[in-house]
């Protein structure tokens, strides 16, 4: 690795870094969405410094260049970041449709009981669900 | 009352022939109470539903057939229904056939009974694409739960409150749910029967399954099905506790 690629990775990490704390400082990002980010930071920075690290981990994964495996590093956590959204997307349409289904229900309840002649119905929902 | 029934139909921009769908029922069942759940349309769905007499649920947007359906199920829950029968809004199930789809759940002989277009009743047939992707899981889950199913796509059914309690848990697929919910009824030993019914062609022509949601239906039910087999089953059978 030259000391421009090196210069240039150890910035990339740093800012990613800086940037992601400072989001979540004021707010703008949740903890749990930043461990993704600050962990592929530190694992870059470290091994951009410890460059026989890299090296190793090249040859292990077969990769003909160090800098391959940085970007394919870059890859997978990006790969990574994607799943992660894809499960809580998931989750919040579960809930949204839940809180969509109560909202009419209980808008319906609410019509019933203003309503003069509400059926028996009406008086007797509640609960199980 | 005893035993109270509750009619629900899944509407979307239905304006035209909700009112008429409701009056039908009303007509072919007597005192039976009908819910239409308005699943956020643009046009005057809920003024008509109501003026026929029907209690509407209105979803604030639109979010699909499965979902408006299982916020039907949640209402017959609240309520207290002991059974309920899911009709379509269009126009294309005959009403006049209700008492017949409800008498095996009514006397016990099952917890869920479908209406099969194809047992008899001189139902239209549908296009030759919907009955090729129809043969093939009516393949499939008859393969599966050991019991020959006719009509696996039918949305004109009937059930107890046991199948209300399964539907109305996140077990449920709410996007476009056929034959993976005949299979996990099945995994939840619950008794699934048919029962002749009329259909009819849909007069304005209008299908969920249009465009390329053919294709993407074929790839989900797949995918559901498979993955409704590889789950644990412990998962639906102590949902009826």
């Amino acid at each position: 690795m030259t000391p421009n690629q090196k210069v240039f990775a150890l910035t990339v990490c740093i800012l990613v870094f800086v940037i992601t704390v400072n989001m979540v400082r004021k707010r703008r990002l949740r903890e749990e969405y930043s461990v993704l980010w600050l962990g592929i930071s530190l694992v870059m920075f470290i091994l951009v410094l410890k460059y026989d690290w890299l090296v190793m981990l090249t040859d292990l994964v077969g990769a003909a260049l160090p800098t391959t495996t940085l970007f394919v590093g870059g890859i997978v956590f990006l790969i990574l970041i994607a799943v992660q959204f894809s499960i809580k997307l998931s989750t919040f349409s579960d809930q949204l449709k839940n809180l969509a289904q109560d909202n009419a229900l209980l808008r319906s309840d609410l019509e019933q009981l203003r309503t003069p002649n509400s059926e028996e119905h009406a008086n007797d929902g509640n609960a199980e669900v | 009352m005893t035993d109270p029934v509750l009619v629900i139909i899944p509407a979307f921009n239905e304006a035209t022939r909700i009112a008429e769908v409701v009056r039908s029922i009303k007509a072919a069942t007597g005192n039976f109470d009908v819910l239409v759940v308005n699943d956020g349309s643009s046009d005057r769905t809920t003024r008509a539903a109501e003026k026929a007499g029907a209690t509407v649920v209105s979803h604030p947007f639109n979010m699909g057939y499965g979902v408006a359906i299982q916020t039907g199920y949640k209402y017959a829950l609240q309520h207290d229904y002991d059974y309920l029968v899911q009709i379509d809004g269009d126009g294309q199930h005959d009403p006049a056939y209700i008492p017949k789809l409800l008498e095996p759940v009514q006397k016990g002989e099952a917890d869920f009974v479908v209406g099969s277009r194809f047992l008899g009743c001189d139902s239209y047939r549908p296009p030759l694409a919907r009955r090729i992707g129809m043969v093939l899981f009516r393949t499939i889950v008859t393969r599966v739960v050991g019991q020959k199913i006719s009509d696996c796509t039918s949305g004109y059914q009937a059930f107890n409150r046991r199948v209300m309690r399964f539907f109305a848990s996140d077990l449920f697929p709410c996007d476009y749910p056929d034959a993976d919910v005949l299979i996990s009824l099945h995994l939840a030993s619950l008794k699934v029967s048919e029962v002749p019914v009329k259909m009819y062609p849909n007069a304005e022509g209008k299908s969920m399954h249009s465009g390329f949601k053919p294709f993407y239906y074929v790839f989900k039910m797949l995918l559901s099905i498979f993955v409704t087999l590889v789950r644990d089953r412990r998962l639906y059978r102590g949902d009826d506790q």
